[in-house]
């Protein structure tokens, strides 16, 4: 574990310091979604679709109702309806006509899976009884999984409303294909006739769930004046307010989230599943209502990423120069609109300064759940396909993977395809580094291949709402409205910390409900450690201003003559003779007598949050007769900026290797012909376990971003993008052979294998 | 007004009142030994039983009984327990292998020999190894009590040759020659916490000028019972590992699959691996028979 070019003047930055959040997750006592229980509580549960696609031409509930124990039984019809959004779309939509119609079906079921009714019952089983009691008679239709095929004129139309929307306006018919989103600049033709050597090649990813340990959960107590209070497992309980609030037409003050300790998201608790359904429920019945999701409701009816399709052609000339770079990709969304096609457009080729280049990506509706975010979402399948074809470019011009990617790295005032214009970014100390790391030149043995890729992320800054306040014994409170996925309570006590010169032992990080804070969004897009650490360094920066007043008026100085220094006020010395001093637990005690309790908040907007870049090496180890992949080792050289918190930067370093070589490896969703999903649980849902995977080396390499006061970058994200992208190169490597199609599975290992061997190759 | 029914439990301490138990409540009533596929069964809707009948107050399904002529294994011994035992590991290692593949560490403490017998997967990973090992299932049922060759006791995916009221209650593996040894390997796409693809459970006996006295070879996961591959043995017999004969080996394990695509494995691939597999465990029992 490198830490490189790490500054020693801080004194809680950059330090491996005792996690907040560790007693309570080791002893068992921390609460997640399903920890919580409330008096009375009813348990609601869902009743899904067995059909990819079909029309509800009617649903009986009363043998359900009349089930002893059954206190209220709910179809859409309890669901408040909402119109299509239109034209002009955002780059991301939060169409509430389809989270609605996702929460519950309307009209048509659009996934195996889909949520038809639910029931709220004095016990679980009495509750799954009574599913087993609704009778609901469809009339099924045919279903399109593919989103290439899903595009066609044949396929059948999930949404009879829904129409191409380009900029000339909506297609006269509907169909699965919402949008394409087209980044460009230059002139492909000439940039191809420019080319000495063209790769084309076509990519396909399957869709992949996060994955996260806990399942959804949450607990709604709805109360006669239409307030309601919602326990539940998000990454933003502020997001789940506005969504529940919008949905069932309520009150933002009147719907008070608390977030629980969240096991894992990655982007899949962004948005809401059972908690509409849950408030409606206890609104019916007038007791709270407890909704938890199986690990099969999980992946039946939670968001994956998208599966992909991709068409891509490079160019370059003989000395690796790359001339012109040309991407289409069919993203699945799932049942509803909404593929992260924005981000795979800006993803595709930002690494690269490349004259003549386009990407387009095509947002398809599909017969699966609909996608969530995913951890750089969009960008790790864009990248498998970039990746591949640059690596298979430098594999065809015999020049060395890094040195190609030096020869057309971007740097400092570059733009990426879709406009966003580089700051201060460490794509080219990231190289470097890659070149003189040992693992970059050490041996391979029999059937191994080393895998080398490169992943880009832009991250997101946004709103945040910090508020500290300094107790009277001179300890302080930090609270923030983000869960703490990754990490985050444990990088805002090192800020705080940093800034009041005390130690850290003496902040408190708090997640704090939706009634107690000022909105901050998502912790997602590996914003939070930036956004909200900025928000808590202003907040303290604001308690040290009224100390410094208060310490200011207990000398009879002004404010000016007191200074901040190691966790105490310091008067100047000209006002004064001698050096006088107030100690931060000294001032805390005046506080209350003096004018008040102290305290400090700050609301923020956060811009500049800046792009980082990870790269990563693999060496894997075939087994020849059965296809069998062992990654053997493992290091992700990274730009993290500034990193608050070595361990946990690592951390997810880590995690999102981890997450890729799932992801390249084995993971999938396995259909059946009736387009039923039929792996829906992690024994056959097949994420690595730790004994698949080898020690993740990381070496930080520490740009800082000059918009945030200690230099972060979120980190979270860029480790995921080149990781699948970087697997598949090592597996191809190792056998010597091709393969474009992700999962790399033994079966299909072994037949490339075995092909080749019949090819006489 | 409908009702939801509730779940009976009795924990009998003979085998004689499981059997009482059985015979009264009939198919609605479950043998719970470990319960790890049992209550994952239950909890995923798949089975909804009325009784559960806990067979481990009943002495002779915990214990593991060692005598010169024989093992006897209970058929509520946990995969942990098996793994602690020192004798058996070294007569048997092949067969702790394949039951401590069931599972994570934690499921070790819960998962028993009989349960993975009587759950009769095509793919449970310690059948192949009892079917090499021509182990012995012992039943007790309202006619007392019967024994039935390992291979002979599942008859199709999830089915066995248990007739009303009847339950096992042990394990017998037989006495062994003086240099023989026994393996299980299985194929997963991942390292733990996986189904297998292909199991493959071999044992073998040498003659004292290294050739081979008697050999059995069993596959899992590649038809819809774990199967014996009977020409293995033909093949194996007064032989000495050599190319042609492993070639040999791997075809008549290729031959004896009749393996299905699902979402585990495909049929070529299941069918390649079975040779592959079955080659490797062969060498292992055959590497552990010279060793004794």
């Amino acid at each position: 574990m490198a830490n490189e070019n790490s500054t020693t003047n801080y004194k809680w930055v950059g330090k491996r310091t005792r996690r907040p959040d560790g007693v309570d997750k080791v002893t068992g006592r921390a609460r997640y979604g399903d920890d919580m229980t409330v008096p009375g509580m009813l348990y609601g549960k869902i009743l899904r679709s067995p059909h990819a696609h079909a029309k509800i031409l009617s649903i009986d509930t009363s043998k359900a109702n009349a089930l002893k124990g059954v206190k209220a039984v709910l179809t859409s019809a309890e669901i408040p309806d909402h119109p299509l959004s239109q034209p002009p779309y955002a780059p991301i939509i939060n169409d509430m006509h389809d989270i609605s119609r996702n929460v519950m079906a309307r009209d048509k079921v659009l996934y195996d899976g889909h949520a038809v009714a639910a029931v709220a019952a004095t016990s679980e089983r009495i509750a799954r009884q009574a599913l087993k009691l609704i009778d609901v008679e469809y009339e099924v239709l045919p279903h399109v999984l593919d989103p290439l095929e899903a595009a066609g004129r044949a396929a059948p139309i999930l949404h009879e409303d829904q129409f191409t929307y380009s900029a000339d306006g909506l297609s006269d018919k509907p169909s699965n294909l919402f949008r394409s989103i087209t980044g460009q600049r230059g002139d492909l033709d000439q940039g191809f006739a420019e080319a000495d050597i063209i790769v084309e090649r076509e990519f396909t990813s399957e869709p992949v769930h996060q994955g996260y340990i806990e399942p959804l959960a949450c607990i709604a107590t709805a109360s006669e004046d239409n307030c309601v209070e919602l326990w539940t497992t998000t990454q933003g309980h502020f997001v789940i307010r506005a969504l529940c609030a919008k949905l069932l037409n309520m009150d933002l003050a009147k719907v008070r989230v608390t977030a629980s300790e969240i096991g894992g998201g990655f982007g899949g608790k962004n948005t809401v599943y059972g908690e509409p359904v849950a408030i409606r429920l206890s609104q019916m019945t007038g007791r709270p209502v407890r909704m938890v999701m199986t690990r099969t409701e999980v992946f039946r009816a939670s968001g994956p990423t998208v599966g992909s399709r991709t068409r891509i052609k490079i160019g370059a000339r003989k000395d690796g120069t790359i001339t012109a770079a040309d991407a289409e990709t069919w993203y699945q969304a799932g049942a509803f609109k909404g593929a992260p096609v924005g981000r795979a457009a800006e993803t595709f080729f930002s690494s690269y300064t490349i004259k003549n280049a386009r990407a387009v990506v095509h947002d398809v509706c599909v017969n699966r759940p609909k996608v969530a975010a995913y951890r750089a979402p969009g960008a790790p399948m864009a990248a498998y396909a970039a990746e591949g074809a640059i690596n298979e470019l430098a594999s065809r011009l015999a020049m060395d993977p890094v040195d190609i990617r030096i020869k057309n790295a971007v740097r400092e005032g570059d733009e990426s395809l879709m406009g966003t214009k580089y700051g201060q970014i460490g794509l080219l100390d990231v190289l470097e580094k890659v070149k003189s790391h040992d693992h970059y030149s050490a041996p391979l043995g029999n059937n191994q291949g080393r895998g080398f890729a490169l992943g880009y992320w832009m991250h997101g800054g946004g709103l945040s709402s910090v508020s500290a306040h300094l107790l009277d014994d001179g300890t302080v409170t930090v609270a923030t409205g983000n869960p703490d996925i990754g990490g985050s309570r444990s990088s805002m006590r090192v800020m705080a910390a940093e800034e009041l010169g005390v130690d850290i032992e003496l902040i408190k990080p708090i997640v704090a409900d939706t009634g107690s804070m000022g909105y901050s969004h998502l912790t997602a897009g590996s914003r939070t450690t930036f956004a909200t650490g900025m928000a808590v360094i202003f907040a303290v920066r604001e308690i040290i201003e009224k100390l410094r007043a208060l310490a200011a008026k207990k000398w009879r100085l002004t404010i000016d003559q007191v200074t901040w220094e190691a966790g105490q006020a310091v008067a100047s010395s000209s006002s004064r003779g001698g050096i006088q001093s107030l100690s931060l637990k000294e001032l805390a005690a005046m506080a209350t007598k003096m004018g008040g309790a102290i305290a400090g908040h700050s609301e923020i907007n956060a811009g500049g949050a800046g792009a980082a870049f990870s790269a990563q090496l693999v060496d894997v180890e075939i087994d020849p007769e059965t296809g069998f992949v062992t990654p053997l080792r493992y290091t992700v050289v990274q730009d993290v900026g500034r990193a608050i918190s070595p361990d946990y930067v690592e951390g997810q370093m880590q995690g999102g290797a981890v997450q890729g070589i799932g992801w390249a490896l084995n993971e999938a969703y396995i259909y059946d012909d009736q387009a039923r999903l039929q792996n829906t649980g992690f024994l056959d849902y097949r994420m690595p376990v730790a004994s698949d995977v080898p020690m993740i080396d990381t070496v930080l390499v520490e740009v800082p971003n000059p918009n945030h006061p200690y230099g972060v970058r979120g980190v979270g994200e860029p480790c995921l993008v080149s990781a699948p992208a970087a697997v598949a190169n090592a597996v191809e490597n190792a056998i010597g052979q091709t393969m474009s199609s992700l999962p790399l599975s033994p079966p299909k290992i072994l037949k490339r294998i075995d092909e080749a061997q019949a090819a006489g190759g | 007004m409908g009702t939801v029914t509730e779940l009976k439990y009795e924990s009998p301490e003979t085998a004689q009142a499981v059997v009482a138990l059985l015979s009264g409540v009939g198919p609605m009533a479950r043998i719970f030994a470990g319960g790890t596929d049992l209550l994952v069964q239950m909890h995923e809707e798949l089975i909804e039983p009325t009784l559960l009948i806990d067979i481990k107050g009943i002495p002779e399904t915990r214990e593991i009984d060692v005598t010169a002529d024989e093992i006897r294994i209970g058929a509520a011994v946990t995969g942990a327990e098996l793994g602690e035992h020192q004798e058996l590991k070294s007569r048997w290692p092949g067969i702790v292998e394949a039951v401590e593949l069931i599972g994570s560490y934690q499921v070790q403490g819960r998962a028993t020999i009989g349960g993975n017998l009587c759950n009769a997967s095509p793919a449970a990973d310690s059948v192949p190894a009892l079917i090499a090992a021509a182990a012995k299932v012992i039943i007790a049922g309202p006619n007392g009590t019967r024994e039935v060759p390992a291979e002979e006791f599942s008859v199709g995916p999830g089915r066995t040759c248990l007739a009303a009221g009847e339950f096992v209650t042990s394990i017998v593996l037989p006495k062994q020659n003086q240099r023989s040894g026994d393996a299980y390997l299985r194929f997963i796409p991942r390292t733990e916490m996986d189904i297998a693809v292909v199991g493959a459970g071999a044992c073998v006996s040498l003659n004292d000028d290294g050739t081979c006295a008697s050999a059995r070879l069993a596959l899992g996961a590649v038809a819809p019972t774990a199967k014996r591959v009977a020409a293995a043995t033909d093949i194996l017999q007064g032989n000495r590992l050599d190319d042609g004969v492993l070639a040999a080996l791997a075809k008549a394990a290729n031959d004896a699959c009749a393996p299905i695509d699902d979402k585990r494995g495909t049929i070529e691939f299941r069918t390649k691996v079975a040779g592959v597999l079955a080659c490797r465990a062969v060498k292992i029992a055959w590497q552990r028979a010279e060793n004794r």
